[in-house]
């Protein structure tokens, strides 16, 4: 039943709902795309930013341009493959059918999340020991700003993941399960956009 | 996983303590209320704000206390905290509150927990937008659109303290309205009782349903904003900081560009008002129906235009931006598309007239105001038609008559809707009738007195007097007849601010002395006065949930036993 037959109904007429089925999507899962519809939105107003400061010195007829971009040292890839390793396992803990088998992949998936924060904050410490600090120039600031709102995304995804365990609710686990891929999407388009300029 | 009724998801968390059933209640009749009451008392204070502008402008100097300082903190803080802290709070998470599980027939909120957080949230908030009038350099003066650079640069009042007060609070408000959206529309899609199907919904679930997405939608511009402009507030980043000089000292910032808050800020800015206008259609549209007992004239393209309005909000907000000194061809896109705006708007209010049209109508207080809403929302929607068009918005920028036209169609408008609404739904919330007598005074001093105080200001604007200025001084395009003009609207204002008196009487003695409210008095057809119990009781509905079997607008229907009936009445 498309969304335009339901918005043309006719619901003033006798027996208007006779063709409409219940349409009853689960709660968790309505709440989770809605929300990851506001943090896309977030992400992509970021990056908007980040493209039209990075544009900017030269897009107004200023010399050469502000913007120094940042190395790419080897913890960067590194994290970038404990997070897809963790959005395995969290894709194993989605397809199980028994809970023991969902609820042990899912802790392995939120043990590597933990990794990936930690590594984040290793790449932060690495990158203020090479002096790239965060006001010294808009791209530090773009950096700092983009891993630290990932970050606490994945926190929010520790924190519902710990509590869709101690539930040991499986339908709860799986919506954890594609919080996770949606914020590794995220990392990799963010990573990418980091990478290239 | 598809499950046939939200009624059987899971128990309600009942309260077992009077604490979390008056205080950390999960019920959302109870969130509504306390919503309602912090966004009505934060939105008191910013109407002090708007008399002590008004006494600085209509008697300048007369009140030595009103520098310049205070008078551009009182603007700053009047603005954000009407637009943001009351009525977008008292809209959705009032009305949206209380009147979408009670409409659409839920026992609750999909996520009463997350919904008791958001007003938590909401409240936090408020409470640090409050300390901004405590902090050192008093709140930020930077007007309620906070531009960088002059936001967090010396010589703005607040430069220091109080603009980081002001964001670190919308940050907070973000957060708290995200976890209410994410409420509202998950229960509109979700927990919609057996034969609510979309098209039976009241029009006034379906303006808060779409100014709830446009919420989520367009609130998390207002975040980024926020935290960015904290970044080069506290941490010296130049996202939006240019390279200038201040006090004579080349700032450490440059090459940051403050034309990039403007887009996040309109971004947010434009949809913001009509998230607020959205909920104002659809309740304004129940208020009519059911007093003038006759259905919603055109109930389908009613919705359609909701939704094109709230598509189209998101391509337009680089109107507020003509003379900002971004590309010109901006102007023709967003003019052209300002405009488009107009039809479906112009499709709602010819819906709204064509439904008084030979209705049967009661003059009661929620109908005057429902009519008063038409009136203003008319005017202040044509002379938005002026400002949307560049070559006449340019010379009227930053005029009274950018502050008469927003005032009247923004602010007066869903305020006069609120008031209806209060009026209207009250005897369902509280079981008690108000006074009429006092609700009518309240209505015509209302009324009258917001022509009295914005019409004046369209000429001002014309005459090209600045808004935001503390002081006119002497200036020779400004004509002696702007000053008694300027006496006028204080004095209309002053009359109005306290007849607003009446209705905080009327509502709080009918409190405890009104007399008892029939469970429906107004006949309506709606589900939420068809619940067991008046006020309705926590779960709402009883044992069992309410099976809808028509829409929500069969007033006057020919043959029928009574001029109205209720959804829940099975087809013949």
């Amino acid at each position: 039943m498309s969304l335009f037959t339901r918005l043309a109904e006719k619901s003033w007429e006798p027996k208007s709902d006779r063709d409409l089925p219940p349409d009853r999507p689960s709660a968790g899962a309505v709440g989770l795309s809605a929300y990851v519809a506001v943090a896309c939105v977030m992400f992509s107003l970021l990056v908007a930013a980040y493209v039209m400061r990075m544009g900017l010195h030269s897009a107004m007829g200023h010399m050469g341009s502000d913007w120094v971009p940042m190395p790419d040292p080897p913890l960067l890839w590194i994290n970038s493959a404990v997070l897809v390793g963790s959005s395995i396992a969290w894709e194993v803990a989605r397809r199980a059918r028994a809970q023991g088998r969902a609820v042990r992949a899912s802790i392995a998936g939120a043990a590597l999340g933990l990794c990936f924060l930690i590594g984040q904050w290793m790449l932060w410490r690495h990158y203020q020991a090479a002096g790239y600090y965060l006001a010294a120039n808009p791209a530090n600031a773009f950096f700092y700003l983009l891993t630290a709102l990932h970050g606490v995304h994945i926190m929010g995804g520790l924190g519902a993941a710990g509590w869709a365990l101690i539930g040991g609710n499986i339908r709860h686990i799986r919506l954890c399960a594609l919080y996770w891929h949606f914020l590794l999407v995220i990392w990799i388009l963010l990573a990418g956009l980091l990478v290239s300029t | 996983m598809a499950t046939t009724l939200a009624d059987d998801l899971r128990p309600l968390h009942h309260p077992r303590s009077w604490l979390t059933k008056y205080v950390w209640s999960q019920d959302h009749k109870v969130i509504a209320i306390q919503y309602s009451v912090t966004a009505i008392l934060i939105g008191v204070v910013a109407l002090i704000l708007s008399a002590l502008m008004r006494l600085q402008l209509g008697f300048p100097g007369l009140f030595p206390s009103i520098q310049p300082d205070n008078y551009l903190q009182f603007v700053s803080m009047h603005g954000m905290i009407m637009v943001v802290y009351l009525l977008t709070a008292l809209l959705l998470g009032g009305f949206g509150n209380y009147l979408i599980p009670l409409m659409v027939g839920a026992r609750d909120m999909v996520f009463p927990f997350v919904n008791m957080l958001s007003y938590w949230l909401y409240l936090l908030s408020v409470i640090v937008l409050v300390a901004g009038f405590f902090v050192p350099g008093g709140p930020t003066g930077a007007g309620w659109t906070l531009y960088p650079p002059q936001a967090i640069t010396e010589g703005t009042p607040g430069h220091q303290w109080g603009i980081a007060t002001m964001l670190v609070s919308l940050a907070i408000f973000v957060a708290a309205f995200t976890m209410g959206g994410l409420n509202y529309v998950t229960t509109v899609l979700q927990a919609r009782t057996k034969g609510m199907t979309l098209m039976r919904m009241p029009l006034s679930v379906w303006g808060i349903f779409t100014a709830s997405i446009m919420g989520l939608l367009a609130f998390p511009a207002l975040f980024v904003a926020a935290i960015m402009m904290l970044f080069d507030h506290f941490a010296g980043t130049s996202f939006f900081m240019p390279t200038m000089q201040s006090m004579g000292r080349i700032t450490p910032t440059e090459g940051g560009s403050p034309l990039l808050f403007q887009h996040l800020f309109w971004f947010f800015g434009h949809p913001e008002v009509y998230i607020v206008a959205l909920p104002a259609f659809g309740i304004v549209s129940d208020l009519i129906s059911v007093h003038a007992r006759r259905n919603i004239f055109g109930y389908r393209m009613m919705v359609w235009a909701i939704v094109i309005i709230g598509a189209l909000s998101f391509v337009v907000w680089a109107h507020h931006m003509y003379v900002s000194g971004m590309n010109p061809y901006f102007g023709f896109f967003f003019a052209t598309s300002t405009l488009i705006i107009a039809i479906p708007t112009a499709i709602k209010v010819y819906n709204w007239l064509l439904t008084l049209w030979r209705g049967n109508i009661h003059m009661r207080v929620p109908m005057l105001f429902a009519i008063a809403f038409i009136f203003t929302f008319i005017h202040g929607g044509l002379s938005g038609l002026f400002l949307g068009n560049v070559s006449v918005d340019v010379p009227l920028s930053d005029t009274f008559f950018v502050v008469a036209h927003f005032h009247m169609v923004m602010g007066v408008s869903p305020v006069l809707v609120i008031f209806g609404a209060i009026y209207h739904w009250y005897p369902k919330i509280f079981g008690r009738m108000w006074n009429e007598t006092l609700g009518k005074l309240h209505f015509w001093i209302t009324f009258l007195g917001v022509y009295a105080i914005f019409l004046p200001m369209h000429y001002l604007g014309i005459l090209g007097v600045p808004r935001r200025y503390y002081a006119l001084g002497e200036t020779a395009f400004i004509p002696e007849s702007v000053h008694l003009a300027n006496e006028w609207i204080t004095i209309a204002a002053l009359i109005v601010f306290a007849a607003q008196g009446l209705f905080f009487f009327n509502m709080i003695w009918s409190l405890f002395r009104g007399p008892r409210a029939d469970p429906n008095p107004w006949g309506a057809a709606s589900l939420e006065w068809l619940t067991p119990q008046t006020p309705p009781a926590h779960g709402n509905w009883g044992p069992h949930l309410p099976v809808v079997y028509r829409w929500a607008y069969d007033y006057s229907v020919p043959g029928a036993a009574r001029d109205f009936i209720p959804q829940t009445e099975p087809r013949a």
